[in-house]
């Protein structure tokens, strides 16, 4: 195991509701108190930023910067074995990010990634187990990008050929009356580069739900006594897709695609892929959606967050954890059980609407936060 | 703010590529000290630019005849043919001085979201082109993104029946640069074309 990277600094100007903001920090656990609407989350979450390029809460970047400002910057110092990184991200809403690596300008913002990593338990969570399949996606996305940064990459051009080829079979529908042979020969040079990405992602995917599985299984054992474990299942939306290695889950893709071919055209959009995938949570044997109770769902999501830390600590170094307003959540089993996991984690970023939902064992320093402004108070 | 004509050239200066509000207004200050004459000279090149420029009638080069001086030009290698998006691919191919053959400008690349499809680029034209079978080599030489490569693999496709020649410009390190620095995806496709070394 590596040694864990420390966020030390934190510096925002025109982050959310901050015009400007430096704090410190040390290892070990931090709480952020005030009530709600001051900049707790927002705090936080700009720490998440660095870490997956997005928000925990938004998808989309304009909300991030000061209203009446054009653009929003966040760095961070972090410390790794004595030896101090500074990294920085410029967010301009509705144009290309700016990142620097210890004030020098990196080609692309993802060569950002991996140096700050963090796993965020949120009260949004547990839309993980009751929201859409979407949810779910972005969470296995927000991990392997953390673990290979080169997987961004794959992202961003998988979805711009897909709005590529979803433009395509719009216009594609009402032409293929008169031409159907031009529409095919066109179609498939798109399905050609789509399967190739969309087969990289699935298999990605898919390994990481391996990976995840048996620590999720006894995460959930831990934290409930009943006889159920968790399972999952990465479900792609092609039936019986070979996932096994790239080449054969590319040949299934585009064999599916084929065969969709008319369905697409009248739907005018792409029916098979990663972005149509789910990953199916069993409890026992139900799903977990629809079957599970309130304590069965919030415990099913807090195993899959901390299979996420374990593995990331297991294959490099522990992450950063951040535990945004979780607590009030909790039942007192629940919260006492994750202040144990978590209480020895190399750094632990709490926030919390009083200082009372914050779990005794995890006293750490405390930070009060006031309307765009972080006093330390113990 | 600026007044009337002024606030005027600053907008239309703006509209240009690569220009923003203050270069724009740093320009338009610039015209306005230089000399009356410079300026004049300026504005008829404009307008006879946009009046005397056409586009090559076999290649769709930019011209002001009509063909373009590559296309007229004898000692050219009319077996091969480069085909690239812009006119000024055209320009960035001819100044590694590497290539003798001739063009084609395919006027964009494929960009569904655009509207651009196979029958918006000068395909039709370029099969034209390549009935009298004169040329046995077709260089691919579409931007190596997502689009280019769609338009890439269009044209592969299309050409494939016809028994000719068709390769694709090297993906690859840039020269003087250094490993490390090099992106993933560039690193990959680097290893995938790597060549035998000539001992």
């Amino acid at each position: 195991m590596d040694s864990p990277a420390i966020v030390r600094h934190i510096s925002l100007a025109d982050f959310r509701n901050y015009e400007h903001l430096e704090v410190s920090l040390e290892p070990g656990i931090s709480s952020f108190v005030g009530r709600n609407g001051q900049g707790k989350t927002n705090l936080i979450e700009a720490v998440v930023y660095l870490s997956t390029l997005g928000s925990h809460r938004v998808a989309s970047d304009a909300p991030l910067v000061r209203r009446g400002t054009e653009r929003a910057l966040i760095r961070a110092d972090v410390v790794r074995d004595d030896r101090s990184l500074q990294v920085e991200v410029e967010i301009t809403a509705g144009k290309a990010n700016r990142a620097r690596i210890n004030k020098s300008p990196v080609p692309r913002t993802r060569e950002i990634l991996g140096i700050v990593r963090t796993v965020v338990f949120a009260p949004e969570d547990l839309a993980l187990v009751k929201g859409d399949p979407a949810e779910r996606r972005r969470f296995l996305d927000d991990l392997l990008v953390q673990r290979h940064p080169r997987l961004a990459g794959t992202r961003a051009d998988y979805d711009r050929l897909l709005k590529q080829r979803n433009a395509l079979l719009k216009s594609a529908g009402a032409a293929r009356r008169t031409n159907p042979q031009d529409v095919t020969r066109t179609l498939e040079v798109w399905d050609d580069q789509i399967a190739s990405l969309g087969a990289e992602i699935t298999v990605s995917r898919r390994e990481l739900a391996d990976l995840l599985r048996p620590r999720a299984a006894s995460a959930y054992a831990e934290l409930i006594d009943s006889g159920d474990t968790i399972d999952f299942d990465y479900e792609t939306s092609v039936p019986h897709l070979a996932t096994t290695d790239i080449v054969a889950a590319r040949e299934g893709l585009l064999a599916a695609m084929a065969e969709r071919r008319r369905d697409e055209l009248d739907r005018g959009v792409t029916l098979v892929g990663p972005h149509r995938d789910d990953l199916l949570l069993t409890l026992g044997p139900a799903p977990v959606k629809g079957y599970a109770s309130h304590g069965e769902s919030w415990s099913a999501a807090l195993s899959l967050r901390l299979a996420c830390y374990d593995l990331l600590t297991e294959e490099a170094a522990p992450p950063v954890l951040v535990l945004d307003d979780v607590f009030a959540e909790l039942d007192a089993s629940r919260r006492a059980h994750l202040a144990g996991r978590v209480a020895q984690a190399p750094q632990v970023l709490i926030t919390a609407a009083v200082a009372e939902d914050v779990p005794a064992l995890l006293e750490g320093a405390r930070f009060d936060v006031m309307d765009g402004t972080v006093e330390r108070c113990g | 703010m600026y007044d009337g004509v002024v606030a005027d050239l600053i907008d239309e200066l703006g509209r240009l590529p690569g220009i923003g509000p203050k270069s724009a207004q740093r320009i338009a200050f610039y015209l306005l000290q230089s000399d009356p004459a410079d300026v004049r000279r300026l504005a008829e090149v404009l307008v006879t630019v946009k009046d005397k420029v056409r586009f090559c009638a076999i290649c769709g080069h930019v011209t002001d005849e009509e063909t373009c001086r590559i296309c007229r030009d004898p000692r050219r290698d009319s077996t091969a043919l480069c085909v690239v998006e812009e006119s000024k691919d055209v320009i960035a191919v001819e100044k590694t001085g590497e290539y003798r053959g001739r063009y084609h400008v395919l006027g964009g690349a494929i960009s569904p979201i655009d509207g651009i499809g196979p029958d918006d680029l000068r395909i039709r034209e370029l099969l034209q082109r390549l009935t009298d079978g004169e040329v046995t080599e077709i260089i691919v030489a579409t931007d190596p993104n997502l689009e280019g490569e769609a338009t890439a693999t269009y044209l592969a496709r299309l050409l494939a029946p016809m028994g000719l020649t068709v390769t694709r410009l090297a993906s690859g390190l840039p020269v003087g640069g250094d490993l490390e620095y090099a992106d993933e995806v560039t690193l990959g496709r680097a290893f995938a074309g790597r060549r035998r070394l000539d001992a």
